[in-house]
């Protein structure tokens, strides 16, 4: 697992400002991420990692550096890295099955239509929503709205899975259960994930290294956590567990200690 | 029953009867003017004041006496027809136009003053202009219902491209759908409700429409019916012509409005 799979170089992102200077939002952001790491980014908001993640995705476009996927360019938005949005975005017209069929549809138009339906349905099964399937968006929670989310985007076999704070908008119980379910499908199909995240907890759980970045304008990598602990995890057992402790102390101290910001 | 319907019922009774009283105060008022009575018998048939019995316009409307003496359904159906003409012709044009208005800011910078300026000009000032260009009385009438109905179909599917949410339009970066796919997949569905709003605002404009442009290039329709009346001195056709116009407004509204909800998908699911 030490080939390059997905390097950011020297990332500087810059939005214009009429009639002053630049405002530089993240800057000098190098990363590697090796094939089927978790990783999580968290900080303070406004420190960047949203961006950070859209230059990664393509829909937005860094000022200056490179990012690069199994040696390419990226250029643009593309199903080989789906991203699950915080509000899920789903369309509201379609049902759950139709959500997911598609991008399945789109992203492989070469499946016969036993294929398809084949494809769409294991991806329902896997976030376990096989009652809710012919459900509209606007009928079903807003935990299954995101679980569908995930399903589609794991659909099109992304080579990358980006997720803007995916559970941010759920009350914490809904959230704790689609991290498991997250978990579930991790120890079953390795993917590469990054998840950007406010929580703590979430991050040490859910990853294998905790990016921190410092605030912005300026924003950068402060400091990389290795989160050494083995899988699958348990969420009541972590609790005691020493190395999880360190893991959340550190990003405790990182975020309100060193790098503190004031509500504003 | 409960009071809600009672109160449906009877309260717009109360307004009729009230409507009939001034109704009959102005026939009082103006000589020769049609009496509730009078205008009911030459509706639906009876036996006049002065003991002649009279076939109502409303109870025979299916007639045909000769190409300029046709019944009062004829004389709909053939206002209808142009009014359904021209309502087409708008919405084949002013879908795309306001889809294209919505989609490019640089179409929208172009148009925009044009549509404004268009927008609240009087059928009745096209009508002279579109008579000497098409010599004709259907394709003036039409031509008509086209030009003036056509903006808030522009307006409204121009606003329903705007409502996209950028996330939906992230989905389909992702996916990286081609500008026709996020057209059908993603802009019209979302832009439906408003595509009907702007039809359901359009439709009404070509039911005014349509009386008034009738009412100058002659031949058939309710328009010219009205008018007829008025020439020779039918005063209470008019009365009979405006109801007519008023309930078959009422039921159009209602059908567009019918159909704006199946394809609406709020109102389908809770979006």
């Amino acid at each position: 697992m030490s080939e390059k799979f997905l390097s950011l170089k020297n990332i500087e992102k810059r939005f214009p400002i009429f009639g002053k200077d630049d405002y530089v939002a993240v800057t000098n952001v190098n990363l590697e991420i090796k094939k089927n790491e978790i990783i999580a980014i968290i900080g303070h908001s406004g420190c960047g990692k949203s961006t950070l993640l859209n230059m990664i995705s393509g829909l937005d476009v860094q000022t200056s550096g490179e990012i690069l996927l199994e040696n390419q360019h990226v250029k643009g938005p593309g199903p080989e890295r789906a991203v699950v949005f915080q509000n899920h975005s789903l369309l509201p017209w379609l049902s759950v099955y139709q959500n997911i069929e598609m991008a399945v549809k789109k992203v492989m138009p070469s499946l016969t239509s036993a294929e398809l339906r084949q494809r769409v349905e294991k991806f329902i099964s896997m976030v376990n929503l096989e009652h809710a399937k012919d459900k509209l968006p606007g009928e079903i929670s807003g935990g299954m709205k995101q679980r569908v989310g995930i399903a589609r985007a794991l659909s099109i076999k992304p080579k990358v899975l980006l997720m803007d704070e995916p559970f941010g908008a759920l009350d914490s119980l809904t959230r704790a259960n689609l991290q498991e379910h997250l978990m579930r499908i991790q120890q079953n199909v390795q993917n590469t994930v990054i998840i950007i995240t406010h929580d703590i907890d979430e991050a040490v759980l859910l990853s294998d290294r905790v990016i921190m970045m410092t605030n912005g304008p300026h924003a950068t990598i402060g400091e990389i956590l290795e989160v050494n602990l083995p899988r699958p995890r348990n969420r009541v057992e972590l609790q005691s567990d020493p190395e999880y402790i360190r893991c959340r102390e550190s990003i405790l101290s990182f975020l309100y200690e060193k790098f503190a910001k004031d509500d504003e | 029953m409960n009071k809600e319907l009672i109160k449906k019922i009877v309260l717009p009774f109360l307004v009729l009867l009230l409507i009939l009283q001034i109704w009959s105060s102005i026939a009082k008022a103006v000589h020769n003017f049609p009496t509730p009575s009078q205008t009911y018998v030459a509706a639906f048939g009876g036996t006049k004041a002065d003991g002649e019995v009279v076939v109502g316009v409303l109870a025979d409307p299916f007639y045909i006496n000769n190409q300029d003496d046709k019944g009062v359904f004829w004389q709909i159906i053939a206002s209808l027809k142009r009014v359904f003409a021209g309502f087409v012709l708008a919405i084949l044009v002013g879908v795309p136009i306001g889809l294209f208005v919505g989609m490019s800011k640089n179409a929208q910078y172009a148009l925009n003053p044009f549509i404004q300026i268009f927008k609240p000009v009087s059928p009745l000032a096209w009508l002279p202009l579109l008579l000497f260009i098409f010599q004709d009385i259907n394709m003036t009438a039409i031509s008509t219902i086209f030009i003036t109905s056509i903006w808030p179909i522009i307006i409204n599917t121009a606003l329903g491209v705007k409502s996209v949410s950028e996330d939906y339009m992230n989905v389909a970066k992702v996916l990286r759908f081609s500008p026709l796919e996020k057209i059908f997949q993603i802009i019209l569905p979302v832009s439906v409700p408003y595509i009907f709003t702007g039809m359901r605002l359009s439709l009404g404009i070509a039911w005014l429409v349509i009386v008034a442009a009738e009412m100058l290039t002659g031949g058939i329709g309710i328009g010219f019916w009205i008018w007829d009346a008025y020439n020779n001195l039918n005063y209470h056709n008019i009365i009979i012509g405006i109801i007519v116009v008023g309930l078959i407004g009422f039921i159009l509204d209602i059908f567009m409005g019918k159909i704006a909800d199946y394809f609406d998908y709020t109102k389908k699911g809770r979006a």
